[in-house]
């Protein structure tokens, strides 16, 4: 039995037509086994020794009232109880979802749209790429101290650009109705590059004789936008709205450093309230706890999503 | 009389447009204006990081003056003299550039896998792949830290870079890239006798090499960003990185904002460096490549 053709049998449309003894097909699929192997081992031991295994610690430490100094004393469930009792935790919770809520379709389809109109023959396109990428490599501390700089309620720039047409600009970071929309604001702008980039590789992908097809077909520019681009591109578009939940779900940076979660705790989101626990009130029982709840939230809607591709998703 | 004649031209060639190429060249105009007036309000904030690291005594309880009274770069000379500099930046490029090149390796193998090798369960590994996204940094700092102390790893390079080694993102990236690529390349690869490996290195990896630039732009980015982790990990003080030494300077220089945000400035440029080279990449890459 060569390589070659145990290779060639691996591929179902290529079976073997005459009976194989079974023992060369044991042999054959422990050959398979050991090459998928050798694919998955080199992420899959980084990730079980250095992710997996600390989320398991932390499960441990969510049944534990610890103060990172002490020992460890075991309460069962009894931080998980205390969280769904605490109404601060439905308050966290709230936030986090309106967040989620504002940025994901803001950052999506003005990413969609950069991306599009990068792509077309713009003159200066590859500096335009660069300006739009900047945000996305300036750290937060920088981005947090321009944003409050231009959504300052007496002098900054909105609010001026807003008075000269007669508009009353609202208190932006410093009202509890406006501090969440202020930071989606800013995430969005922050984050706009991002989808930028991975949608604009998603584009460089799609094989431009599909484009003459559809020319050829006589599509317009429209009809090829909605029955060419967005359905190769909806492999992109998958990764781009699962990458942006699960880290929206977990907003944190641009919270820490724009309103500390304030004002009266109305921009307060799940991570900014862990960190909390852990690095200020020394309730790393209660920080591994939420971290969970969390967890199990981020998991089911990814899956809910995972479910629901096959109805929208094309892949080649 | 040169300005009436171009007047007269000008005139002549809109009557010339047909209507549809009117409209066209209106839009055209429209996506100019929209898109150069984004960019411009994009690359605001960091003109101003720039401004004010040129400002000496800049602080923020004034607006920055767009043009200062008296430049001076006084403030990235106080970077190298008050701190190590070169070494820390050094520091930053080895770390970000292991990483980078161990995280193509381990993302695309793992792509493949979860791409072109059917197996019993593969969905719930890849759902296990992308759980270890889903739970934050914050709560896996300890657990970490207690980990890496068994191993006898604090205060190294490896005990830095090994939890880097693997990352759900790149795996689902590149997962998501490889799913594009049309299977009858690789079935006529098999029928040449190709196996496995050489699929993955003779018609996979070429044909996602826009994929893979993305890839290494977020890799070394999300390494030369890092915070939390190389804080906790790396103590001693010829071994830090860029970032923990420039929210050192934020303590030491609080009031001085014009030698922080000339750090930024530093941080950032290496960046934008390598985004517009790996834009390149992409643009030849995909000329390049085998997709039909």
């Amino acid at each position: 039995m060569t390589a070659q053709t145990a290779l060639v049998d691996k591929a179902p449309q290529f079976k073997h037509s005459q009976p194989v003894r079974d023992t060369a097909r044991t042999s054959r699929r422990a050959k398979y086994l050991l090459t998928v192997l050798a694919f998955l081992l080199p992420s899959a031991i980084p990730l079980a020794i250095f992710v997996l295994g600390p989320m398991i610690a932390a499960a441990w430490v969510s049944l534990n009232q610890w103060n990172l100094l002490a020992p460890m004393k075991f309460v069962g469930l009894g931080n998980y109880v205390g969280l769904l009792q605490d109404p601060q935790t439905g308050s966290v919770f709230l936030n986090t979802a309106y967040y989620v809520a504002g940025y994901l379709p803001l950052v999506y389809f003005g990413g969609l749209a950069l991306a599009l109109a990068l792509n077309t023959a713009l003159k200066g396109r590859s500096l335009l790429r660069g300006v739009y990428f900047l945000p996305v490599i300036t750290s937060w501390i920088v981005v947090a101290l321009v944003w409050r700089w231009l959504l300052s309620p007496s002098n900054g720039i909105v609010n001026t650009v807003l008075a000269w047409v007669g508009i009353q600009g609202p208190g932006w970071w410093t009202d509890p109705a406006w501090s969440m929309p202020s930071i989606i604001l800013a995430s969005a702008w922050k984050d706009l590059g991002f989808v930028m980039v991975i949608l604009l590789a998603g584009l460089q992908a799609i094989p431009t004789d599909m484009y003459d097809a559809a020319k050829v077909d006589g599509a317009g520019p429209w009809r090829r936008l909605i029955s060419v681009t967005l359905p190769l591109l909806s492999p992109s578009t998958f990764f781009v709205i699962i990458i942006s939940l699960v880290n929206g779900f977990q907003v944190f940076d641009q919270i820490y450093a724009m309103t500390g979660g304030g004002p009266d705790g109305s921009s307060e989101s799940v991570v900014e309230q862990i960190y909390d626990f852990t690095f200020r009130y020394g309730r790393a029982g209660d920080a591994s706890a939420l971290s969970w709840m969390l967890f199990i939230v981020i998991l089911a809607v990814t899956l809910i999503q995972i479910r629901g591709q096959r109805r929208w998703v094309t892949y080649g | 009389m040169a300005d009436a004649t171009i007047a007269i031209r000008t005139r002549a060639r809109w009557a010339a447009r047909t209507p549809a190429s009117r409209r066209g060249l209106v839009i055209a105009i429209i996506l100019h204006v929209a898109i150069i007036g984004g960019a411009l309000a994009m690359f605001f904030p960091f003109l101003w990081t720039l401004i004010t690291s040129i400002t000496p005594g800049a602080n923020l309880t004034s607006t920055p003056a767009l043009i200062p009274a008296n430049p001076s770069f006084g403030a990235y000379a106080k970077l190298f003299s008050d701190l190590p500099f070169a070494q820390v930046i050094l520091n930053s490029l080895l770390l970000a550039s292991v990483t980078t090149a161990v995280q193509l390796f381990t993302s695309s193998t793992a792509a493949y896998a979860f791409s072109r090798l059917p197996f019993r369960g593969q969905n719930v590994v890849f759902a296990i792949y992308l759980a270890t996204m889903m739970i934050p940094l914050q709560v896996l700092i300890v657990p970490l830290f207690v980990e890496l102390k068994t191993f006898g790893l604090l205060d190294t390079y490896l005990g830095a870079l090994l939890p880097t080694f693997a990352s759900a993102f790149g795996i689902f990236l590149l997962r998501q890239a490889i799913n594009q690529v049309p299977r009858e390349l690789d079935e006529a690869a098999t029928i040449d006798g190709a196996g496995h490996f050489r699929i993955f290195g003779q018609v996979i990896l070429p044909n996602i090499r826009p994929a893979l630039a993305t890839l290494v732009v977020f890799s070394f980015m999300s390494s030369w960003n890092s915070f939390l982790w190389p804080l906790i990990v790396l103590r001693s003080p010829q071994l830090q990185t860029l970032p923990i030494a420039l929210a050192g300077l934020q303590g030491q220089y609080i009031s001085q904002w014009d030698v922080i945000m000339a750090g930024s400035v530093v941080s950032i440029l290496p960046m934008l460096a390598l985004y517009v080279f790996a834009q390149k990449y992409v643009i030849q890459g995909v000329a390049s490549s085998g997709i039909k």
